[in-house]
């Protein structure tokens, strides 16, 4: 086990250097740079371009850039955004819970439903039932987030009043974030209706990130059941005469659920991709919007390690998903 | 529902209860984040906007004019040669008591002395910074120094006479910072502070930033000019569909840049109001006079005639907005947009015309601009207009569009192909910031985007900046315009209206001509 864990480990670095290339690299080949963000509609002396280049630090040659990059990311320094001036470490610590609390809602939301449609549609297979289920998760899986988003606004928030348009939390609560993490802080505050106000805060973000996830996940649980249901020991199974949700739910469930936990682990990237959107709508303050800003403003310094830092955490889950992988199932560490 | 109804309506109780909430809050939903809050870092408007919550500069510009009045300076002198600025302060000014710093002493020269002289230096405090709307507005070019004359005189000095300096003087760049608290920041070694935690004399105190989320502040209850109605909570979201869904919602009481197609649904609302006011703004279609035929001012004027105007006002600006016959706004000192000849919408001749200078199946590049801007909400639709009006002259025209950062790149070189869909919103109220930076032959290759460089018009600017009369000033504007007139180095689309949507509880907004947003004036009822 140590050992697979170790090999995994060790293909981490070539990746991270991969990264680390292309994500100084991206950036920077898109035409147009800060100081033209900067400059605007605005004319600008070819005297006054340089000077700015020179506070940015980008009148050096590119490769020393790069490496003055490499090198000061090894040492955990990732430097300042060209656009605040505050450290790329400190923006991302500041915005990153508010990322993961939406994500970790969007996932569970994501896997309990997603879950439980797919084994009503594979126990109902060929059925009505089978058929609306994933009929519906190829709508949710195409469905247009920004579109999915401003319509469930406009439905539930601003016409119904059932849950507020956006941000975190009701202005009225005014607390300082302690671990970054709303509904953590809101109980902490102390202030009564702040916890609830987060709950629903929370709701419409989470279904609009969830969709894509519970729709994948529908479909993957409903094919590894199906899958698993055509076996030997189900059968065998039945003919004990274990009754049909130990059947299903126990013996089944367990073995179809490798493949769903990878789907979930596999989500995280499409999680991230999506909170681009989500938060951009619901002004939800974290790292999606963040990019979003620095691609346009072209903060290199943002873009290059703010994409450094999600791709380590990507990679993080992905090789915790591997070692899950490998703790459900022993034929893997041992193949 | 009855749950949640319940849920609410106890913890809105628990809220009142445990005194958490300002008594009266005005929200602003706001369009995006301030990149920091030391007024002399940044230009973008967004950051301007908290600036000028909280600080204030010697002069101000009267609220909902360009005129120029007295802020922290209750009164100046400009001597003969116009190089000379004695500023007489106001006495008696307070800076704001926060919870991270406690004044010992009012307001006075030093803090003048000190705010100036840390443009004049150019080092800031912070890497990756600089003084850059000073630079971009030439200051270095016409400042000379700052003394001190007395605790409440200053003397400012410059070096070429210049006729908008106490325009300039008026903008947020120029505003104060607190020499007290910026001393003690620097013994601390925290002068990063600066940035996050603003101390200003302005009339509003900041209370917190919430980044990307809201920034809060509160009345100042000390400020000179009497203490806002209102706590004040900045409520960003970047997308203008969702902040009216706020706004619906009575989430918040203002927002910001509405687009345009929602405007008519909110007059409409009964619990909403959108006040109006003309805009300082003009938007154009930039052909390059470099290249030809459009070098040719025949076939620009042609194309220009081919330009429903009228048309393109109706559906791009929604109405919202006026044809264009002057780079300078109706609104503005010296403009002759209201006299001169206006630009008429002739198919007919303008093929015509095209013939008669010898251009036949004539191909362009039109760029239309990714974003929306006060001056141009939405350049693909006008750009796909411009190509069917185009078409109907025979004139075959492409749309082109890339991101933000790369349009205003690439649509710079003197050797752009086509024509570029831009415009301007005025910074100071002055006509030389909508000529110089635009359409002078320094900024060739650059805002000058026309990439047009008429020694006449150009030396009239030259002359204007020199001089301080300001209807002398106005004589030498006009004849610059129609200059530009005959010659039509862009083609001139609109001025637009600016649209701010309330709730109609809200009181006392006065829209800002420099686009920029101000709560001093307002009160809410409850």
């Amino acid at each position: 086990m140590l050992k697979y864990i170790l090999n995994r480990l060790l293909l981490v670095i070539p990746t991270f250097i991969g990264i680390s290339i292309l994500s100084f690299s991206f950036i920077r080949l898109l035409p147009g740079d800060p100081v033209d963000v900067l400059a605007g509609e605005r004319s600008m002396s070819a005297a006054r371009r340089l000077e700015l280049l020179h506070v940015f630090g980008l009148d050096q040659p590119i490769w020393k850039q790069y490496l003055d990059y490499l090198w000061r990311a090894l040492h955990g320094d990732l430097g300042t955004s060209l656009t605040t001036a505050h450290s790329i470490t400190g923006e991302f610590l500041t915005l990153f819970p508010a990322t993961v609390e939406l994500s970790i809602c969007a996932t569970i939301f994501a896997t309990i439903i997603g879950v439980f449609f797919g084994i009503l549609a594979a126990t109902h297979r060929g059925g009505w039932l089978d058929q609306l289920t994933m009929g519906t998760a190829l709508v949710g899986y195409s469905m247009p987030i920004f579109w999915w988003g401003l319509l469930l606004i406009i439905l539930f928030a601003a016409g119904l009043h059932w849950v507020p348009v956006s941000g975190r939390i009701n202005l009225d609560f005014y607390f300082k974030p302690v671990t970054g993490f709303m509904l953590i802080d809101s109980v902490l505050s102390g202030q009564k209706g702040a916890f609830v106000s987060a709950v629903q805060h929370l709701i419409l973000p989470t279904i609009v990130l969830g969709t894509i996830p519970l729709a994948v996940i529908a479909r993957q649980t409903r094919s590894a059941m199906l899958e698993v249901l055509g076996e030997d020991y189900v059968r065998t199974a039945r003919s004990k005469g274990l009754s049909n949700f130990r059947v299903t739910g126990i013996h089944a469930f367990r073995n179809a659920l490798i493949p769903v936990v990878t789907t979930i682990g596999l989500q995280v990237g499409t999680l991230l991709a999506g909170a681009i959107l989500t938060e951009t709508i619901f002004s939800w303050p974290g790292i999606g919007k963040w990019m979003i800003d620095a691609i346009g403003h072209r903060d290199y310094t943002v873009v290059q390690g703010g994409l450094l830092l999600i791709a380590v955490i990507v990679m993080s889950v992905n090789l915790l998903v591997d070692v899950l992988y490998a703790l459900i199932n022993p034929r893997i560490r041992t193949r | 529902m009855r749950l949640l109804t319940t849920l609410l309506a106890a913890s809105a109780l628990a809220v009142v209860m445990a005194g958490g909430a300002y008594a009266k809050t005005l929200v602003y939903c706001s369009e995006g984040s301030p990149e920091g809050f030391d007024p002399g870092l940044y230009e973008s408007g967004t950051t301007l906007d908290v600036n000028v919550a909280s600080y204030e500069g010697l002069v101000k510009f009267k609220l909902g004019t360009t005129e120029v009045q007295p802020a922290l300076a209750e009164k100046w002198e400009i001597s003969k040669d116009g190089l000379t600025y004695t500023f007489h302060l106001r006495h008696g000014v307070k800076w704001q008591t926060t919870d991270y710093f406690t004044p010992t002493r009012d307001f006075n020269a030093d803090d003048v002395v000190y705010s100036f002289e840390r443009q004049i230096k150019g080092t800031t405090y912070l890497p990756d910074t600089t003084f850059a709307y000073w630079g971009d507005m030439s200051m270095p070019d016409q400042v000379a120094g700052i003394k001190k004359i007395d605790d409440y005189t200053v003397e400012l000095t410059l070096k070429t006479p210049s006729a908008p300096m106490l325009a300039n003087l008026a903008m947020p760049f120029a505003e104060i910072v607190s020499k007290e608290y910026t001393d003690k920041l620097a013994a601390a070694g925290k002068m990063a502070q600066l940035n996050d935690e603003p101390v200003g004399t302005g009339p509003f105190t900041f209370v917190n930033y919430q980044k990307d989320a809201n920034v809060r502040f509160k009345a100042n209850p000390d400020y000179w000019g009497g203490a806002p109605k209102i706590d004040l909570v900045f409520s960003i979201n970047k997308d203008a569909t969702a902040r009216l869904q706020s706004l619906l919602a009575g989430e918040c009481d203002v927002m910001a840049y509405p687009s345009p197609a929602d405007v008519d649904s909110i007059k409409k609302n009964p619990n909403l109001t959108a006040i109006q006011e003309k805009g300082l703004n003009f938007g154009a279609l930039w052909y390059n006079t470099q290249q030809k035929p459009f070098d040719n001012v025949e076939v620009r004027k042609a194309l220009d005639m081919a330009i429903d105007k009228k048309a393109m006002i109706a559906a791009v600006y929604q109405g919202q907005g006026q044809v264009a016959n002057s780079a300078l706004p109706p609104t503005m000192w010296s403009s002759i947009d209201a006299t001169l000849k206006p630009s008429v919408y002739d198919p007919a001749k303008a093929k015509a015309m095209l013939e008669k200078a010898g251009v036949k199946d004539l191909t362009i590049k039109i760029w239309a601009m990714p974003v929306a801007r006060p001056y141009m909400p939405d350049a693909k639709r006008a750009a796909e207009m411009m190509q069917a009006d185009f078409a109907k002259i025979g004139v075959k025209a492409t749309v082109y569009s890339v991101d933000w950062a790369e349009y205003l790149k690439t649509s710079k070189p003197v050797d752009r192909d086509g024509a570029v869909i831009m415009g301007w919103t005025g910074d100071n109220g002055d006509p030389d910031n909508f000529f110089t930076p635009n359409f002078g032959c320094d900024a060739v290759g650059g805002g000058n985007r026309a990439q047009w460089c008429d020694k006449d018009f150009d030396a009239l600017l030259k002359k204007a900046q020199q001089i301080t009369d300001q209807k002398a000033r106005a004589k030498l504007y006009e004849q610059a315009q129609v200059i530009f007139n005959k010659q039509t180095p862009v083609s001139l689309i609109a001025h637009s209206v600016v649209t701010m949507p309330m709730s109609k509880k809200v009181t006392g907004y006065v829209i800002d001509p420099f686009g920029l947003h101000h709560f001093e004036t307002v009160d809410k009822s409850e």
